[in-house]
């Protein structure tokens, strides 16, 4: 992997610190009056999620990460482990709990995820924003209320649980934002 | 093909309307002192030596000549002080300036220096013309002065005069998040990260420009060392700081030109142990400051940082007409 000097230092560069692959937020050059410059860097940890700064001297070098994004679709999971396939070539990727966890709640098979690449395995899983999901449970509608007002929880077929109008009933399915967990409106066909 | 090349100013033209309003301004300021407007070249055969400074080269090969290297300024201090030692007297200068890899949101690697030298005005009389400008050209409130020691005391209760470097060292590692165990620098080193991540932010908050003055004689560059009135060996060297920017730098300047030489040959060895080009001296200006250089001060300001102050603006591009990219 080709390795990056902080000349080079820009938002979204992947690069390895202390063994983790991680990606720049942020960077600012800093020069403290007459003395040595330094780059001030906020950046993810793409393994455990975090944001964290550092701070190199300018001139510094880094290794790259071999970190790319795919989008994958999800076929299966086998307990272990969750199976995803990139349509155009048919390859499998193995995804472990780990990877998965931001997105388990909303994973459907054949439905197209990002999948956060490191040398080549599952990192990150992420869902898109949003997402169409059938209600499997929740109380009986309520005729007639198309205020939406008060609302009743409703479980989706992946498990996921939003808050619903009360006229929703089950068996229908449901556009909801993932980012908050929020329904959206009834999926049109 | 040509569409999809972005060839636009990075900055707005009401934005650069407002710079010439500056520039003008600037030279009213002046003009009403009595102070004259001079160049003075922007390629040089020396640089400066300053081993965190580095500046930019070019050839100089026309067409049966050895080859000549010429680098372009940093900052028009020697050939402006090559001036005063000729006698000229108080002089400023609004010049293009270059810096080898400093680039960022608040750099440019060209960018627009005002310096000017007063050979009338005492150390402290220029802060106050400093503080005076600001407050004219760019209509920022009137600054409040502190000693480098000062503010080491009462932002980080340190007193630099009785601290060791490892004590200083494991302040820097305990309040500047991010900045990893196993940095290594120097006593300097530790003093600058302290002064801009810890002291500098802190300078930010206050409503008005801060003048920092006094910093310890290790890092005089080219000021005087003298002994304070707290009875502190210092350098007389004054930074401005507003908004969260480092604006201006001055001095009292040294005017020995054996102390200079010793610092230039200093700093080239200090360049040589970290295998950085060593850089040909000025002899121009060290012979101008035998010929004798009259006592006087100086200071350069960051036009380009003071039009962000100006107009709020976050990126030095969205104050100069062309940035670096699009150089």
């Amino acid at each position: 992997m080709a390795s990056y000097s902080t000349n080079e230092f820009k938002s979204g560069l992947k690069f390895m610190l202390d063994g983790d692959p991680c990606s720049i937020i942020e960077n600012e050059f800093v020069k403290p009056g007459k003395g040595q410059a330094f780059n001030r860097v906020k950046f993810r940890n793409l393994k455990t999620g975090r944001v964290n700064e550092r701070t190199f001297k300018s001139n510094d070098t880094v290794e790259g990460a071999d970190v790319v994004e795919m989008d994958l679709e999800y076929s299966y999971t086998d307990g272990e482990f969750w199976h995803f396939m990139d349509p155009s070539t048919f390859e499998q990727y193995a995804a472990d709990e780990n990877a998965i966890a931001e997105s388990k709640q909303w994973l459907k098979e054949q439905y197209v995820y990002t999948v956060t690449l490191w040398n080549g395995a599952p990192l990150l899983v992420s869902p898109p924003n949003f997402v169409n999901l059938a209600v499997v449970e929740t109380d009986p509608g309520v005729r007639g209320d198309t205020s939406g007002g008060g609302g009743k929880p409703a479980t989706l077929e992946t498990g996921a649980v939003v808050r619903v109008p009360l006229f929703i009933e089950i068996g229908e399915v449901l556009r909801v934002d993932t980012r908050t967990s929020t329904y959206v409106e009834r999926a049109k066909d | 093909m040509n569409s999809t090349i972005d060839w636009q100013p990075s900055a707005e033209i009401e934005t650069l309307k407002r710079r010439a309003q500056l520039l003008a301004d600037v030279r009213r300021f002046f003009s009403d002192r009595d102070v004259l407007e001079v160049e003075t070249p922007v390629l040089s055969q020396a640089a400066p030596t300053a081993i965190y400074l580095d500046s930019f080269s070019t050839v100089y090969q026309p067409a049966g000549l050895k080859p000549k290297s010429y680098y372009l300024q940093t900052s028009p201090e020697f050939a402006m002080k090559r001036l005063l030692a000729a006698g000229i007297g108080d002089i400023y200068q609004i010049a293009k300036v270059f810096r080898h890899g400093e680039l960022g949101r608040r750099h440019n690697p060209e960018f627009t220096m005002l310096e000017w030298y007063r050979p009338a005005l005492g150390y402290q009389a220029l802060m106050t013309e400093v503080d005076n400008l600001l407050q004219d050209v760019a209509g920022l409130p009137a600054a409040i002065s502190m000693t480098y020691h000062d503010a080491f005391k009462q932002y980080l209760d340190v007193d630099i005069e009785v601290t060791n470097t490892s004590s200083l060292q494991d302040i820097a590692l305990s309040q500047i998040a991010g900045l990893p165990q196993d940095w290594q620098c120097e006593r300097d080193g530790w003093l600058e990260l302290l002064m801009s991540e810890v002291i500098e932010p802190q300078l930010a908050t206050l409503a008005v420009p801060v003048i920092v003055f006094d910093f310890p004689a290790s890092q005089a560059q080219l000021a005087k060392v003298y002994q304070n009135q707290y009875g502190h060996q210092v350098a007389a060297r004054f930074e401005v700081y507003a908004g969260g920017l480092e604006l201006a730098n001055g001095y009292d300047e040294c005017q020995h030109a054996d102390e200079l030489h010793r610092r230039f040959e200093k700093d080239n060895q200090q360049r040589q142990a970290e295998s950085k080009p060593v850089m040909p001296i000025d002899g121009h200006l060290l012979a101008a400051l035998d010929a004798g250089l009259p006592a006087c001060t100086g200071v350069a300001l960051g036009l380009d940082r003071l039009m962000l102050l100006i107009t709020g603006k976050q990126r030095l591009a969205e104050v100069i007409s062309f940035d670096f990219e699009r150089s």
